[in-house]
């Protein structure tokens, strides 16, 4: 993209460029791996190309995005351009987290309460699940997981959990506070906020990692532990891949903010990320309301 | 406000204007007509290896008894066929009509983000790769059907994965598709090309998008949720765990029913880019043309139950789902209408183009019809799993959705190659197309209502007859194909030369018809003059 010239005036589209080819066969390495893993063919290292391609992938493309956007050849409709797709994007990831959530309220209000017979499906309880109550949590009338004798314990709302909420939405208003001093010209507040922001939310995934091992070792609830289990580590598992991606975004915002990019009118890159970061913040606070408190 | 293509100016008036040369023209793209090429002949070819697995059904199901194929082949031969045909040739060909026609139709340089546009593409033939060699693993490929319905998909040999992950990778795909379609059309817009003047077609491709963007995702959660059940010991669809085998099936149509119309909507918007042109009149009632497909894409999102009338649902669900479902029936009667009434008294002329979309208006007709038979919870019940259903969505998917493909190549052929292809032949391809595709389908309403089972290889003997009638209209519809690609690469390679109207003595609107034949490489440097 060496041939771009820097005329503001018009809407810039690559020459050509090798980046959407090579991550096509990068998700089908990724994707290779992941199929030979789940099928025993391979051991787990075959994961390992598909990731390190996809780092690659990031590192390549980011660069000369953020080149060419150094070099001033983007203009104002490219930036409206780059900022309607964030936006749809992130639209996208809440109808992918709503298809988990969608999946936790059914169950909660559908099929437990019919696997313990409620109204027409009385049969189904006489005829298969005579003994089971269907109290949420549950790990379903046939007892699926859980520790030795089929119990297991949910992670309190009022623990971890609750500390993790307020930490999630400090670094929302880090962030915002960031992004102020960006506007306003403060580069040593932006530097600072945006560091305690991605801080934040390393600790956010840290804790997350610690409640995820008493969970497995202490309280019997893991992935299999039936319906509640499923739910649980599915929309926080997610979640926290969401936390650690967004986080590393907001390094590397940090790093560019280090090296001097973005100034108070033009800088979409670090707007995007701090969408995505409040996007996280607020499905956390779905979370916590229906997975933890309710 | 000016809009050019990066190289496309004065100080750099080297070979950058030229489509670069070779292999890479494809494989490093960025040029939306490329990629719309790319899509379009990808999606052909899906077409056809779909095809070929359709004339194997027909052939076993042409007589009672088992000849060609063993069950379990027949039932991965119908799962992947819909596999292939929904999203390796239906879905691909409307996006490669929406890369090559949206900018031209917005007055646009190309699409808003081209590398996106490229990698949405080139996601594809790795995802079917996947896909097909899932027939050359120990178990074979998915057998249990395309929706996937657990606990019979979980029973999937090595396979499952792949199936799982292709899906993924198509849904990427068709998200990044659609989040460029929205935001081309949102953005790239020439001054003066407000909303309700743009053309139907991206009208229609608007909605769709948004469609995609909302429910692609939904599938991917379902999916993976399959995926965890496989391999990770979740409950989701596991019953002893407190979960429901039904929930996926929710969850699948809350994505499936609004797919049928991402597949159909497109669809209607070249209908009414088509009619107007050979009727030599405006289109009747535009912008009630743009209300219906809103509200057909709203209604398309509470109506998911009607696919699973007989799996007990609550009575009030039934009741809510069959209303909502034939509401539907009232801004499709909007479009059927206006359709008609554009053709009232105007001057018809009959080119392939026009010809398709004729039979679009009265087959796709056809197939809304018997969609409004299934919406009727106590009828659905009896048709439920039988030909009838495949009868309905055959309708509407292939004079339907395909026929509008079609009708839109035929269209914008010689636009795209700047030469006038075949049309004798393509009227031929046209009246062989129509007629064999009523007689390979319209039969399956009467197999259906007499009871015979979808997805079996092997019927009562008193299914005999229609059977065969089905099939021999099958190997001629898809022999009659064969047509259309000659018709296309005659087209591509040479011919008489087309003017920039293309259709003399009509009036098409839309600015692609102000741009020469062929369109040249970078739509519209500037932006055009919006009269």
């Amino acid at each position: 993209m060496a041939q771009a010239h820097a005329d503001a005036d018009k809407y810039y589209i690559p020459h050509s460029s090798p980046w959407p080819i090579y991550g096509s066969i990068t998700l089908f390495t990724l994707m290779s791996g992941a199929i030979a893993t789940l099928d025993g063919w391979l051991p787990a290292y075959a994961l390992i190309p598909g990731f390190v391609m996809l780092a690659l992938l990031f590192v390549f493309w980011f660069h000369t995005v953020i080149a060419e956007n150094q070099a001033g050849i983007y203009n104002m409709a490219v930036d409206r351009s780059f900022r309607m797709g964030m936006m749809w994007f992130i639209f996208s990831e809440v109808m992918f987290f709503a298809a988990f959530f969608g999946a936790l309220f059914y169950a909660r209000n559908f099929s437990v309460p019919w696997l313990a017979g409620d109204g027409v499906k009385i049969f189904s309880k006489l005829l298969l699940w005579n003994n089971y109550d269907g109290v949420w949590p549950t790990n379903g009338p046939g007892v699926v997981g859980g520790k030795a004798d089929g119990t297991f314990e949910i992670v309190p709302a009022l623990g971890l959990p609750a500390l993790n909420t307020a930490i999630l939405l400090t670094s929302s208003v880090t962030v915002t506070i960031a992004h102020h001093a960006l506007l306003t010209g403060h580069r040593g507040r932006l530097k600072i906020f945006l560091a305690l922001t991605f801080l934040l939310g390393f600790t956010f995934v840290g804790f997350q990692a610690f409640e995820y091992h008493e969970a497995y070792t202490e309280l019997g609830l893991r992935l299999g532990t039936g319906i509640y289990g499923s739910t649980f580590f599915m929309l926080t598992g997610f979640h926290g891949m969401h936390v650690t991606v967004g986080a590393i975004m907001l390094t590397v915002i940090w790093f560019r903010v280090m090296k001097g990019h973005f100034t108070p009118k033009r800088h979409f890159g670090f707007e995007a990320v701090a969408w995505y970061w409040h996007f996280v913040d607020v499905v956390w606070l779905g979370l916590f309301t229906f997975v933890y408190w309710l | 406000m000016a809009y050019a293509q990066a190289n496309d100016t004065a100080h750099h008036d080297d070979h950058h204007d030229q489509p670069a040369t070779g292999i890479k023209r494809w494989l490093f793209a960025t040029n939306h007509k490329d990629i719309g090429t790319m899509y379009l002949v990808f999606s052909l070819i899906m077409f056809f290896i779909g095809g070929a697995m359709a004339m194997v059904i027909r052939a076993e199901l042409f007589q009672p008894g088992l000849q060609l194929v063993d069950p379990v082949l027949f039932n991965q031969l119908t799962t992947n066929h819909a596999l292939v045909m929904i999203f390796g040739a239906v879905m691909p060909a409307f996006v490669g009509l929406a890369n090559w026609m949206i900018p031209m139709q917005i007055g646009a340089p190309d699409m808003a983000l081209p590398r996106m546009n490229n990698f949405s593409f080139w996601i594809l033939p790795f995802a079917f790769t996947l896909l097909l060699s899932t027939f050359l693993v120990p178990g074979g490929a998915a057998a249990g059907g395309w929706t996937l319905y657990p606990p019979l998909s979980l029973q999937t040999g090595d396979s499952f994965p792949m199936l799982i992950f292709a899906i993924h990778m198509m849904g990427i795909s068709s998200i990044m598709g659609a989040i460029n379609v929205i935001v081309t059309i949102m953005n790239m817009r020439a001054p003066g090309m407000n909303l309700l003047r743009m053309p139907l077609f991206t009208w229609s491709w608007l909605i769709t998008a948004y469609l995609l963007i909302a429910v692609m995702p939904v599938l991917a959660g379902a999916v993976t949720m399959l995926l965890t059940d496989h391999f990770f010991g979740t409950s989701f669809f596991n019953a002893a765990g407190g979960g429901d085998p039904i929930m996926f099936e929710h969850i699948f149509w809350f994505f499936g029913h609004p797919e049928v119309y991402i597949m159909v909507l497109p669809a209607f918007g070249i209908i009414s880019e088509i009619l107007p042109t050979f009727s030599r009149k405006p289109l009747f009632g535009a912008t009630s043309m743009i209300y219906a497909i809103a509200s057909i894409a709203f209604l398309s999102f509470i109506v998911w139950g009607h696919h699973m009338f007989v799996d007990g649902m609550p009575l009030a669900a039934q009741l809510f789902y069959m209303m909502s479902t034939m509401l539907i029936a009232v801004p499709t009667g909007v479009k059927v209408f206006n359709w008609t009434a554009t053709m009232w008294r105007g001057s018809l002329s009959f080119e392939p183009p026009m010809l398709f979309a004729l039979a679009f208006l009265f087959l796709f007709s056809i197939g809304g019809f018997s969609g409004l038979m299934l919406a009727i919870v106590p009828a659905d019940f009896q048709y439920n799993q039988t030909y009838f259903v495949v009868a309905h969505f055959h309708y509407v998917l292939v004079p339907g959705a395909i026929f509008g493909i079609m009708a839109g190549v035929y269209y914008w052929l010689p636009k795209w190659t700047g030469h006038m292809y075949n049309m004798t032949l393509a009227k031929a391809h046209f009246w062989l197309s129509a007629i064999f595709v009523n007689v390979l389908f319209f039969p399956q309403h009467f197999l259906g209502l007499a009871g015979m089972p979808r997805r079996i290889p092997d019927y009562a003997v008193q299914f005999t007859d229609w059977n065969m009638v089905s099939s021999i209209g099958g190997f001629f519809f898809g022999a009659s194909q064969i047509l259309f690609a000659i018709v296309v690469v005659q087209c591509a390679r040479g011919g008489k030369k087309a003017t920039s109207i293309v259709w003399e003595g009509t009036h098409p609107t839309g600015l692609e018809w102000t741009l020469p034949s062929p369109a040249p490489y970078h739509s519209f440097s500037t932006a055009p003059e919006i009269p």
